[in-house]
Formats: C-alpha cells, sequence, structure tokens
C-alpha cells in the first residue's frame, strides 16, 4: 500500500528546502531561464516526484540541488537548505562532503555511467573510499554485497565487469551505489526511463522497498505520469521552467487544479479501465529565452483570461495544494475517489464542465 | 472527436477487410561470427518461423520488449532486410490476373522492378526524428525524395503535392517550411515531416516503428491523433511498432505480442487488454505502471531475465520465464499458434 502524502507524520522539519530557486543558461542567443522561482519542500522520508517534459527544467532543478552545474549556467536567485545549510552557499569543499554522503543522484541513462574496464564492486569501493574514508576494506566490502542483495543481485557477482550485466542489472548495481554511503536524501533522474517495463517494474518495486526500509527521502525525476503515481507522495508539475502544480500525489491526479496539469494527465495513455479519449494539447512549450509575459502557459491555455497575460501567478496554496494559476479549475466533488478505483478520474475530473 | 468514433468502425471493418500481407514461417538469422576464417557455427533467431495477416486499412501492432524482434518484422516487410526463410505476401492494387496467387506477389523474391513497384507502395516512418533526416537537406528536399526517386510528377506537381502533405501533416503555412533544415525544427515537427515523407508517393502500407517513443506525451499524442486521421483519410495501413501497450491501445485495431523472435499471442487490442491468454502477456500487461494513483497492480511473476535468441533451443521460447511452464512445455517444440475463436491466437499449450 502507498501512503497517501505525509498524513500520520509528526510535524518535523523538512529534510530539503528550496525556495525561490532561479538558474539561468547563458547561451548565444542569450539567457535561457530555465528555472524560475520554484520552490517546494521535502519531508524526510518522502518521495517527491517532479514531472514535466523535456525543457520544463526538472533535470535543471536536480542540478543545482547537487551543484553539479555546467559551466555557462548560473543561479539567479533562492536557496536550497539540506538540514537547514545552503547547499548553494557552501564552497567545493564543503559541497564535496555532502555529495554522495549525504545526497547521492541516480542519474539519467545511469547504466552507462559504469566505467567498463572495472569490476562493478571495485566501482562502488572507489565511491565508499573517496566519500567515506577511513571505513576499514573488510567493511565496505560487506557493505557492497548487503547493497547487491538490497537492489536485487546476487553477491557473487560484485567482481563481474558492466558488459557481463544487462541494463537492468546496471541500473540496479547504480541504484546499489547510489546507496552506498547511505544517503539521507537521493536524487533519481529518469532511473527507469531506458528500461522495458518488466525491468522497470522489478527495479521501481526494489527502489519503493528500501525507500521505506531506510527510510530515504527522495526526489524523483520523471517524465513518465504513470511512474510518478506509483512512486512518490506528492508530486510537483513544472512547466517552462516554473513550478505550476504542487500536492499529494494523489490529490493532484485526480483533481487537478492547473490546466497544465489537467491536460498533462489527459494526454497520457493508459491500458486500464474505459478506453476514454486521447486529448492532444495543442502548441509547443515557449523558448525559454523569450518566454511569454504573464503566465508562462497561457498562449495554450484553453481557460486564459487577461490576466493571465499581463502577470506572472503566484504559487497559491489551497489545504495542502498548490498552483500558480488565475484562472483555477474549480475543485470537483470527485476529489474523495476511493483508492484503487480502475475508473480514470479524468474523466470526471474537474473542469468538464467549462468544456 | 473524430477519432474516437471513426476507430470502432475501422475497427469492424478490419475482420471483413481483404488481407494486404500474408506473412507466412517468416525467419530472420544473423550470423554470430566467432571467427574469421569459419563459417558462423551461431545464429541469433531475431524472427523465427512468424505467420501473420495485415488486413487493408487496418492499424495492426507489434509489441515487446527490446530485442524480441518487432523492428526486424518492420524492416522485412519492406524489404530493408532479406528474409532468410519464409514468404511476405502483398497484395498489388487490386490484384491482376496475371498475378500468381490471388493477386498476391511474393515480396522475399521481389527485385528489381517488382521492388521499385513495391517501394512505391510501402514507406517507413524511424523511431528517431533526430537520426533520420539529412542534415544539410531541406524539408522540401526531404519530403519530395520519394518522388524524385519513384520519378513521379514534374517539378512543379512535386512542389505543390509535398506543400500540401506539409499542410495535411499540420507543418502549415507549407511555404515558410519548405526550406528550413531539420535542425531548425522540434522533434514534434521532424516527425510530422518523417510521416510527410512517408505518405507523400500515396502508399498503401507504412511501418511505423515507434514514432512517439522519442517524443514528450502532449506532442506523441498529437502525432497518434495525425496518423490515425491520415489513416482513414487516406486509407492506409500500418504496421505500427510499439514497446508501449498504452500507445499501442489508441493506435491499433489489431496487436501482436512478440518474444524472443515469437509471436506468441494475437487479437483485437481490447480483447487482448481485457483477457490476455499468454503467460508472457499477462506479465508485460500487469508490468505497466498506472496513471492511477493507489492502483494495486498484480505482481509480475515471470522469472529471470531476457533468455538468449542465439540458437535458442527447440521448446518453447518462454519455457525459462515462464511460471506455469510443465513438462510438456519442456518435451515438446514450441506450440503452434491456436485458435481460441474470435480472431485471438495464442502459441502456448497451457493456455
Amino acid at each position: 500500500m502507498r501512503t497517501q502524502g505525509v498524513e500520520g507524520r509528526e510535524l518535523t522539519e523538512p529534510i530539503l528546502r528550496v525556495s525561490g530557486l532561479t538558474m539561468r543558461y547563458g547561451t548565444r542567443h542569450g539567457e535561457v531561464r530555465a528555472v524560475e522561482d520554484v520552490s517546494f519542500d521535502l519531508m524526510p522520508g518522502e518521495v517527491l516526484g517532479l514531472v514535466g517534459e523535456s525543457g520544463s527544467g526538472k533535470t535543471s532543478v536536480v542540478l543545482c540541488l547537487m551543484r553539479l552545474l555546467p559551466d555557462n549556467a548560473r543561479i539567479a536567485g533562492g536557496k536550497v537548505l539540506f538540514e537547514g545549510q545552503d547547499l548553494l552557499a557552501m564552497d567545493a569543499e564543503e559541497i564535496r562532503s555532502y555529495r554522495w554522503r549525504r545526497i547521492s543522484m541516480i542519474f539519467q541513462a545511469a547504466m552507462n555511467s559504469l566505467n567498463p574496464v572495472y569490476r562493478v564492486g571495485d566501482q562502488i569501493m572507489e565511491a565508499i573510499e573517496t566519500h567515506a574514508p577511513g571505513l576499514p576494506k573488510d567493511e565496505a566490502r560487506q557493505r557492497i554485497g548487503g547493497l547487491f542483495e538490497l537492489v536485487g543481485l546476487d553477491p557473487g557477482l560484485t567482481r563481474r565487469y558492466p558488459h557481463e550485466f544487462s541494463g537492468g542489472m546496471r541500473q540496479r548495481a547504480v541504484i546499489a551505489m547510489s546507496l552506498a554511503c547511505r544517503p539521507d536524501l537521493v536524487i533519481a533522474d529518469e532511473p527507469t526511463t531506458a528500461l522495458d517495463v518488466i525491468v522497470q517494474d522489478r527495479i521501481l518495486r526494489r527502489l519503493k522497498e528500501i525507500q521505506r526500509e531506510l527510510t530515504t527521502s527522495m526526489v524523483y525525476i520523471t517524465h513518465d505520469l504513470a511512474v510518478v503515481a506509483e512512486v512518490t507522495d506528492r508530486v510537483g508539475v513544472m512547466y517552462a521552467g516554473k513550478l505550476v502544480e504542487a500536492g499529494s500525489t494523489y490529490e493532484v491526479y485526480n483533481s487537478p487544479i492547473h490546466p497544465y496539469t489537467k491536460a498533462l494527465l489527459s494526454v497520457f495513455p493508459s491500458i486500464r479501465g474505459p478506453k476514454g479519449e486521447l486529448e492532444i494539447l495543442p502548441g509547443e512549450p515557449p523558448n525559454l529565452i523569450d518566454p511569454p509575459g504573464g503566465c508562462r502557459f497561457h498562449p495554450r491555455c484553453p481557460y486564459a483570461l487577461e490576466e493571465c497575460r499581463r502577470e506572472e501567478p503566484p504559487l497559491v496554496e489551497r489545504d495542502g495544494h498548490w498552483a500558480a494559476c488565475w484562472n483555477p479549475l474549480p475543485l470537483a466533488a470527485g476529489t474523495g475517489l476511493p483508492v484503487g478505483n480502475p475508473g480514470p478520474a479524468r474523466d470526471g475530473g474537474p473542469g468538464d464542465g467549462q468544456e | 472527436m473524430t477519432t474516437a468514433e471513426t476507430t470502432p468502425n475501422r475497427h469492424e471493418q478490419s475482420g471483413i477487410g481483404r488481407p494486404l500481407f500474408r506473412v507466412e514461417g517468416l525467419s530472420k538469422l544473423f550470423p554470430v561470427s566467432r571467427s574469421l576464417f569459419r563459417p558462423p557455427s551461431a545464429f541469433v533467431h531475431a524472427v523465427d518461423d512468424v505467420s501473420f495477416e495485415l488486413f487493408q486499412g487496418e492499424s495492426f501492432g507489434l509489441v515487446g520488449e527490446s530485442g524480441c524482434g518487432k523492428t526486424t518484422i518492420g524492416k522485412l516487410l519492406v524489404k530493408l532486410l532479406e528474409p532468410t526463410r519464409g514468404r511476405i505476401l502483398f497484395r498489388e492494387g487490386q490484384g491482376t490476373p496475371q498475378d500468381p496467387g490471388n493477386g498476391f506477389t511474393d515480396i522475399a523474391s521481389a527485385k528489381g522492378k517488382g521492388l521499385k513497384e513495391f517501394r512505391r507502395r510501402a514507406q517507413m516512418i524511424f523511431q528517431d526524428p533526430y537520426e533520420s533526416m539529412n542534415p544539410r537537406r531541406t524539408i522540401y528536399d526531404t519530403v519530395a525524395e520519394p518522388l524524385v526517386v519513384q520519378g513521379i510528377g514534374t517539378a512543379q506537381e512535386r512542389l505543390e503535392r509535398v506543400e500540401r502533405l506539409l499542410d495535411l501533416v499540420g507543418l502549415s503555412p507549407a511555404s515558410t517550411m519548405l526550406f528550413r533544415y531539420p535542425h531548425e525544427l522540434s522533434g514534434g515537427q521532424r516527425q510530422r515531416v518523417a510521416i510527410a515523407r512517408a505518405l507523400v508517393i500515396e502508399p498503401a502500407f507504412v511501418v511505423a516503428d515507434e514514432p512517439t517513443s522519442m517524443l514528450d506525451v502532449s506532442f506523441g499524442a498529437t502525432i497518434m491523433r495525425l496518423m490515425s486521421d491520415l489513416a482513414s483519410q487516406l486509407g492506409v495501413s500500418y504496421l505500427y511498432i510499439t514497446h508501449d501497450l498504452a500507445v499501442a491501445r489508441y493506435m491499433c485495431q489489431r496487436v501482436a505480442v512478440m518474444y524472443l523472435g515469437k509471436i506468441v499471442e494475437v487479437a483485437e487490442t481490447e480483447e487482448l487488454l481485457s483477457n490476455p491468454l499468454h503467460p508472457y502477456t499477462r506479465a508485460l500487461l500487469s508490468a505497466v505502471p498506472s496513471p492511477e494513483p493507489g492502483t494495486q497492480r498484480e505482481a509480475v511473476n515471470i522469472i529471470g531475465d531476457l533468455s538468449t535468441a542465439v540458437n535458442p533451443a527447440g521448446r518453447c521460447r518462454f519455457y525459462d520465464r515462464c511460471p506455469l511452464a510443465a513438462r510438456q512445455c519442456a518435451e515438446e517444440p514450441h506450440p503452434p499458434m491456436e485458435d481460441h475463436g474470435g480472431g485471438h491466437y495464442v502459441a502456448c499449450y497451457l493456455a
């Protein structure tokens, strides 16, 4: 059973608090406003999804969190507080002491990030030696064996080379590596995107088990709405560098407030439930060198008002559900759908009355 | 609304439409070279003794995991690859009396003029819109190329036809697109160009190899809608290759599930989704994550990783991973396709 949001948890300090994060890329054609005033909290032990299409800025956000910015990137504002410490204000030495030990990352297509000429176990050993020096070798080796078991790989495979692993096995090895220094926060960027569904299913199930077992906090980046629905407690929806909606995954999916979220959900095909109409979302995301004034979604929005063209909507909260929209979709009666309802909530979702 | 209304009609027609392709015992083996001087002793059985029919005006889906042979079948059907064994019978137009086999020609042995004639009727759309276009050629050059190769029309007629197609795929006004280069277009726009190129010579048949998998969901849905609309407008048949069953649900009237070079199940799409009979199909369906938070999915109960397609054992290809496997499955050859009624075929002794 998935947990719904964070209910039942004591009020604690968030492990990660991102506020007003703004990041730009310098290019020949001008500055790309890739991340604009993004704010969110992550509670300990929680899984937060960041979902959006390519170019929406979700990967740029995590690059800021890990401070792994390319040379042409510039943080133009905001704070990233990890247990109260601002990661953006740290010098290179300090941030290095956080990487892997406190915060680790599973990259997109990580299965290709293993070095082909070293044994898989040795590569994890190297990560441990670099980031947790002083741990006795025997203990480290034992830990690697344990990590392999944790991700569902035979510990005997630590002496194998990456080419002897299938794509799914390599991805599991990379997940093991990300957990090697027992981090408090794992950032996963599309960790299963390149994999077939059956392998993806195994890795997602394992990842959920591990997350629950170790109560690791997690930021999970993906474009796949179904994966977000299954893995995350809360979700943030990004569009053109802005966070447009955030809330418990269940709330956001069953009762989207922002028209972009609703559109995104309705263009996502599913194999379950009655076959509904596959909607289309006309237009294309804007050029972020010169994004449209007002709400960045207004040129594609069927509900756009005059106001939307003029002024950028702020992110506003209603009962733990945030949205940045001047003309939000009404909250429908369908909010309280029973868990496991196989019917597509989007057909009876809010906003239908306006069509 | 139009697509939703037209799809069920075509769906019904597909059962009674005439076959456009009849594929019989199709196999494609790729040699695995162990030594430069010895003939290969091992073969990858990419496609292994596959038979199916594809009806006129239908969109027929091939689904399966990477390496199952679905793209190989696509390439064989447009003759980008030569089959090792088997026949690919293609119905030429209305069928001419002098043609053998009731209007069917065997594409597998087609050469020269016959092959060029076939190429005019069959086209392919590739997965990666970034890799499948020559960066130095304009959109006009790219879309007009099949017309030039086939020697169709004058320069003026070609220009008109390319403009009409660009309008049709939603790249309008066409006059502003004609002399752009691929790098000036987004992925979604490039895939539209690829569709225009495939349809410009008015083919009867198009192989679409994962045309939306590189695109974002919102573009993907738009391209899917466009392809179904064009199919009903122009009467094109698709062989639609995808790893995504949800895409197949919206694009295909019938679906074939492949595993290690074999088709293991064929049925009308909704029938396959609601009543999967092969244990592999069941696993594949329950592995697809649900976009409804809180949905409880059935556990995927198959064992191990994809087995090898190099010289596979003669028994059922799925035996090593099958949760149901019985003695019969180990002792007898790979099960034949059996009719379970209503055009639902399964290759499994236990189904």
